[in-house]
């Protein structure tokens, strides 16, 4: 039977062609514009280490102004000091725990016909690859006692090896940065965190690093970060000691942590830890020490664009309204057959076959409108990328998954069968026989 | 209108959906065009500075033996001297560069006095004719006044400063700008330093903050191996400028890299691309919105002419003008286009007050719903134009067919 159904179906379709392409395009458009905005939505809000992202814990220690909060109402500072990170991570309270700042550099080639570049670094201490399980092509990352030895050291990205050494195995080879040698200890594979939740004080969706070394070494160099540095307390004199010892915050501090106990007894720590800089004469505010999981930081720190949030809003509003529009003119089409539909039940048809019949008729036109809406969708896609420009990030951004695919050819076969419910309906009231006198 | 009234009740629901429609279609309207004033009027905030001719360039050393003041002391000489150029300054940002300096300045000295955050720009004295900024009151910085930052000690801020009007008012709302000449204000707490200039308005690097007009020249020069210089040139001359200006500063040295060149046109644009992006973004729903809405109107009338062919031919028949036909159903359309706009005012107000609260957008104007509520009764009726002429055209005889 529903294979007749769907025969009868697109032989109405067919019939009606007009009324039904409209059909048809107002899913399609309704449902490209959604699933565009839920898309770019779902990528920003998506968890960027979904197997870790449970046990990696950012830490927020409150060595904030007394006399305000680092955000309003009570938040502590994002990022924490140099004194309490290096504390923190000489205590190696955690599993693992990872200390880190961005800071460019700029590389010299070994080729005499390669001019010098600059590049994106980070300045970070070992933990950093094995916590956040960055792929390696060859090699991997170096040990703690590199980080104690202040031991130059890098960790280069797949794109920087192939400028430099032609994509071959470069471990053990050398790459100079800012008139020093660091040995090679590791090629890392494409990785591309999204959002980059490591350091979302620095573009939130921008890329990752391209060069990795300990942070020891950029310490000892008086290297300051490229990112955004906070103070609440004037650093009082001008030597680079002086900045290390201030109250500003520029350092991102994580943990790893694989239970709730863990979880407890780190925090335990991290108050005791505040308890002893309050007799130190620091930490004048009330003791606010905060462990937040991946989600629950990407969650306070709302990595989710407002305006993404306002879009979304109205391509729902919009959705709705090419809904409004399919109903009206389902409606418009039922009413048309009228004569038929009451001439079917004149000769023994029950109203579920009615309901059947026309509700088969919507399936279809929702999934036609449902894969067009996926070709609008990938259309809207490109279109946003134009309009915000061809920055890598947004490759990402606008990239579609599987997941969405499904979505959107789902979402409209349900907005299409929704939309039926209701001219269904009205045709199954209309009595047998009511209109044959008007045939 | 009456009659009209009463047919549009005995077949309520696909008027009901196009007056819906006609509702959600208002309310997003309304709400989008809210969000494109507001856009609008942040993007058109001016930034104080000479945009048109103004471009910024860094040199980035990596040779450990480039000593960087005298390196800095050559390029501005080179750069200043290039024919077109009319001035240049070294200094830390630029408006709507979106990354610089803040601190906070107090009129009275003092660990809990109340400080006001104000945007740091170092520069020398050349700083206000290369951004091209207008002095107000008092006078720009004498070559005596500029300082070197020194990490081995010497000073941390210099003896003087500039503050834009905003922050000028912000510290001392009660006097004139020319009251300000000469005032101390004290930063990192407890350092004095003396106001010898006003200007007139120097936007802050961040565009979304709220004291955005509020920034502060200083006169030191400091950095280890990032220079960054902003770059005047006189009028037209900018494009041709650049690379000459680039080639001639990688040419000299060659223990650093010279990038980064950008016009201050490109630094706007970069700064707003999320909200240009937005307000066309925008345009293109509500316009795709009101055309889907439009083709729905179009849709729903021909269906209501096409079954009432005999009515009309009988009205016809009984007398009716091709004119009055046509009326009746843009008439109708206008009842069931009140009813939807009507309803989209109470909407758009309440998703309005609704967003304002979540995403602390400023209010819509007053002004905006009642011309939107026009838009919307002005393209119902261009809609259902066509559908209506059709019905003028039944002919009187349709009545008497088939009966």
């Amino acid at each position: 039977m529903l294979r007749y159904y769907v025969k009868l179906g697109a032989l109405s379709i067919r019939r009606n062609s007009i009324l039904s392409a409209l059909m048809v395009a107002a899913i399609a458009t309704g449902i490209g514009a959604c699933m565009t905005i839920v898309n770019i939505n779902y990528v920003m809000g998506g968890d960027p280490i979904p197997h870790k992202s449970k046990v990696l814990y950012h830490v927020q220690l409150d060595s904030w102004d007394p006399l305000e909060a680092a955000r309003e109402p009570d938040f502590p500072p994002s990022q924490v000091t140099y004194r309490d990170g290096t504390a923190l991570l000489a205590a190696a309270e955690a599993r693992r725990q990872v200390l880190s700042y961005r800071s460019s550099r700029v590389v010299e080639p070994a080729e005499r016909d390669q001019l010098p570049f600059m590049v994106n670094g980070r300045s970070t201490s070992a933990d950093f690859f094995t916590m956040f399980d960055t792929p390696f092509l060859y090699g991997a990352g170096w040990g703690a006692s590199a980080d104690e030895g202040q031991e130059h050291v890098a960790v280069i990205t797949k794109e920087i090896n192939e400028r430099l050494f032609g994509g071959r195995n470069s471990v053990g080879r050398f790459i100079v940065m800012n008139g020093d040698s660091y040995r090679i200890s590791g090629v890392m594979n494409s990785w591309a965190p999204t959002p980059k939740f490591y350091d979302v004080n620095n573009q939130s969706f921008g890329d990752a690093e391209e060069v990795y070394f300990p942070l020891s070494v950029s310490i000892a160099k008086e290297i300051s970060s490229d990112g955004n540095t906070n103070c609440w307390k004037p650093v009082g004199e001008n030597s680079y000691q002086a900045f290390l010892n201030s109250e500003c915050v520029w350092l991102q501090f994580w943990v790893e942590l694989h239970s709730v106990e863990e979880k407890e007894a780190y925090m335990l720590f991290l108050d005791a830890y505040a308890e002893t800089q309050k007799a130190l004469g620091r930490f004048a505010r009330p003791i606010n020490n905060r462990l937040s999981n991946v989600m629950q930081w990407m969650a306070v720190e709302e990595v989710v664009d407002d305006d993404i949030q306002v879009l979304l809003g109205l391509a729902v509003l919009f959705l709705i309204v090419c809904l409004l529009n399919t109903i009206g003119l389902l409606l418009a089409k039922i009413m048309r057959r009228c004569g038929d539909i009451s001439l079917r039940r004149a000769l023994g048809a029950s109203r579920s076959a009615i309901f059947s019949q026309y509700i088969v008729e919507a399936g279809l036109i929702g999934l036609t409108g449902g894969l067009f809406g996926v070709a609008l969708t990938w259309a809207g896609l490109q279109g946003i990328r134009g309009l915000y420009g061809n920055s890598g990030f947004l490759e990402r951004l606008v990239s579609m998954d599987w997941v969405m695919v499904l979505a959107a050819v789902g979402l409209a076969v349900v907005a299409a069968l929704g939309a039926a419910l209701y001219p269904t309906w009205r045709a199954c009231k209309i009595q047998p026989a009511s209109q044959l006198n008007s045939l | 209108m009456g009659p009209i009234w009463r047919a549009l009740l005995r077949n309520k629901s696909s008027y009901v959906l196009i007056a819906l429609q006609i509702a959600l279609t208002m309310a997003l309207m309304v709400n989008a065009i809210a969000i494109i004033q507001e856009r609008s009027r942040l993007m058109g905030r001016p930034s104080g500075v000479d945009e048109e001719n103004i471009f910024q360039i860094y040199s980035s050393s990596f040779d450990p033996d480039l000593e960087y003041q005298s390196m800095v002391a050559a390029d501005l000489d080179l750069i200043r001297n290039h024919p077109g150029v009319v001035d240049a300054v070294l200094t830390n940002s630029m408006p709507l560069r979106q990354g610089g300096w803040s601190q906070g300045l107090a009129i009275a000295p003092g660990d809990n006095s109340d400080a006001v955050g104000v945007a740091i720009y170092f520069v020398d004295e050349h700083g206000v004719g290369t951004f091209g900024i207008d002095l107000i009151a008092g006078r720009n910085f004498l070559p005596t006044d500029v300082r070197w930052f020194d990490p081995d000690g010497g000073p941390r801020w210099p003896e003087t400063i500039i503050l834009s009007n905003a922050m000028a008012m912000a510290l001392f709302p009660e006097s004139t700008a020319a009251e300000v000449i000469g005032r101390v204000a004290y930063i990192e707490n407890n350092l004095p330093v003396t106001i010898i200039g006003i200007i007139d308005r120097m936007q802050a690097p961040w565009k979304e903050w709220s004291g955005v007009e509020r920034s502060m020249l200083v006169p030191m020069k400091r950095g280890d191996d990032f220079a960054r210089y902003v770059v005047r040139t006189e009028t037209g001359y900018r494009d041709e400028v650049i690379p000459q200006i680039e080639k001639a500063l990688a040419d000299r040295d060659t223990g650093r890299i010279i990038d980064g060149a950008q016009t201050m046109n490109d630094v706007r644009a970069a700064a707003y691309l999320e909200d240009s992006a937005m307000i066309k973004l925008l345009v293109f729903i509500v316009s795709l919105l009101t055309a889907i809405t439009s083709l729905g109107i179009v849709g729903l009338a021909s269906f209501s002419v096409a079954r009432r062919t005999k009515q009309i031919g009988t009205r016809r028949a009984l007398g009716a003008t091709r004119r009055s036909i046509l009326r009746y159903f843009m008439l109708e359309n206008f009842l069931i286009s009140t009813v939807g706009v009507l309803g989209g005012a109470v909407l758009a107000v309440a998703i309005n007050i609704w967003m304002v609260q979540i995403f602390a957008l400023t209010p819509i104007a007053w002004y905006v719903v009642p011309v939107a509520m026009l838009a919307l009764w002005i393209v119902g009726q261009l809609a259902v134009l066509g559908p209506a002429r059709r019905a003028s055209q039944v002919s009187p005889a349709t009545a008497t067919r088939s009966i």
